[in-house]
């Protein structure tokens, strides 16, 4: 089971420049989701007159899902430059997938909670680390996609871009790093100093 | 004596490196490195290099600075969480280390434990970051050190051939961010490449040793193509060392290899870093070669 937390208003205002379609999922009902923050903050938007429009639905980890939900608010999503995401971390995936050429922002953290799992990732995956790093690395998981789940940047162990820890996996950051410069956002690379914070990772608890 | 002095005063800086033992005896690697490595500024000490199990290279480094070199501590991030890296920088420190080279380390997998835990709570990137964070007398968490701080010339490592050129800059620039004072890089056999590698590298800023293997034979070279990643011996090199396999296993044409890549690479870096796999006897002769 896992649970999501809004992230800190001053960590995604930054995130957010131009027009936004918001996506909410309430995903499995297993799934705790910060339902008064996340609407607070979004009518916030609403009012600023960022918002092209809105769904609320489940199941975003799922692309044929996602595709028909997402079909009928096609022009307001062509509309925004930014699209917020509110859910887990494979929901976030999913959509910065499905939608390559708009910036893609993860609103929310998710942890883990002992117990149930929720819905099976079918391409994604997410450790529940509960500091999610999709608005850093173009919606691509640096923790699942890497086999060393590094947070700054490429090692120097890809070989024809793939892992040399596993000749079938190509490179987290490879991946991570055409994405940015797909959607035009390099400056991403320029954050801080990334340390983890390991107090809020399910694995060492 | 820390070695960024010496690229701030303009010196073209040549370290080598060495692996420790997998045992408990250093007198070997000891004399060999005084023999042959006397005459240049600083030696690498591996850390457990390729992931497989050896003597640590604080030890190591102590016992090569007991002798009169200037050792340089290799620290990788794949064995030690950040708790133990902070208090193997203040052990050398108290040592008299003040050099070091920040990695994260080639993947556990990769070694002769494959069953051992990958630890990378840190990334080259954070432990500089830390290490920096040590030299304003405190540590990763912000608790004060008690009386001087340590102080380290910072170095980091960089692919200039490799196929992700892109990433590796990024991964360079955030390096730097994080204070990495000088890159010696993964063996180069392709200059061009190099050089314009360090066409974009240069506005960093930062010195950069230009990284030299002597190839032994033919065989190795392949095994690098197949397996090292950020390695690529060209065809006409693998040729000729295949040619005359006596001259390829006296070193001669290794030699003449590794010195023509310096020469070609020595206006456009500010150092050499050469790792010998075991022909450190061989360092003095390349040297002389390339005219260094």
């Amino acid at each position: 089971m896992l649970i999501t937390e809004l992230k800190a208003k001053e960590a995604l205002l930054p995130q957010i420049c131009g027009k936004v379609f918001i996506i909410n999922c309430y995903g499995c009902r297993e799934i705790y989701f910060p339902d008064a923050a996340a609407n607070e903050f979004q009518k916030e938007l609403v009012d600023s007159g960022c918002v092209t429009g809105s769904i609320t639905t489940d199941y975003i980890c799922n692309p044929d899902n996602l595709k028909v939900r997402l079909a009928k608010h096609a022009d307001a999503i062509e509309a925004a430059d930014v699209l917020l995401v509110f859910s887990c971390g494979v929901g976030v995936q999913t959509v910065a997938e499905n939608y390559p050429a708009k910036k893609v922002v993860a609103c929310c953290d998710t942890y883990a909670l002992p117990g149930f799992q929720g819905v099976t990732p079918l391409e994604h995956d997410c450790r529940q680390c509960g500091e999610c790093y999709l608005n850093l690395t173009g919606g691509i998981c640096p923790i699942t996609a890497c086999s060393k789940s590094l947070v700054n940047g490429q090692c120097g162990g890809s070989k024809d871009g793939m892992c040399e820890v596993d000749p079938n996996m190509e490179c987290g950051w490879e991946r991570i790093i055409r994405r940015l410069k797909q959607v035009g956002r390099l400056d991403a690379l320029k954050c801080p100093v990334q340390v983890r914070n390991y107090a809020t990772d399910e694995d060492v608890k | 004596m820390r070695i960024t002095e010496l690229f701030d005063n303009g010196e073209f800086v040549v370290t080598a490196e060495v692996g420790p033992p997998k045992g408990i005896h250093l007198e070997h690697l000891v004399e060999e490195a005084k023999e042959s490595l006397s005459g240049i500024t600083a030696v690498n000490v591996t850390d457990n290099q390729s992931s497989v199990m050896r003597m640590g290279s604080l030890p190591t480094c102590v016992a090569l600075k007991n002798a009169g070199l200037t050792p340089i501590l290799q620290l990788t991030c794949r064995d030690r969480n950040r708790i133990a890296l902070q208090s193997e920088l203040l052990g050398a420190a108290a040592l008299g280390i003040d050099n070091i080279l920040c990695l994260t380390g080639d993947h556990t997998k990769m070694g002769d434990h494959p069953g051992a835990k990958p630890v990378f709570d840190l990334d080259s990137v954070s432990l500089l970051h830390t290490v920096c964070q040590l030299e304003k007398g405190t540590d990763l968490a912000g608790n004060p050190l008690v009386g001087e701080p340590p102080k380290f010339a910072k170095g980091a490592v960089v692919s200039p051939c490799s196929d992700s050129v892109d990433a590796q800059l990024a991964k360079m620039e955030r390096k730097v961010m994080a204070g990495a004072e000088y890159f010696q890089t993964q063996a180069v056999f392709d200059s061009e490449k190099f050089i314009s590698f360090m066409e974009k590298a240069k506005q960093f800023g930062k010195p950069v040793q230009l990284g030299v293997i002597i190839p032994k034979n033919a065989g190795m070279c392949k095994f690098m193509n197949k397996n090292v990643a950020g390695v690529h011996v060209p065809q006409h090199m693998i040729d000729a060392l295949a040619a005359d396999k006596e001259r390829a296993k006296a070193g001669l044409t290794g030699v003449e290899i590794a010195a023509q890549i310096i020469k070609e690479c020595r206006p456009y870096c500010q150092g050499v870093h050469i790792m010998a796999l075991g022909w450190e006897a061989k360092v003095p002769e390349l040297l002389k070669l390339a005219g260094i």
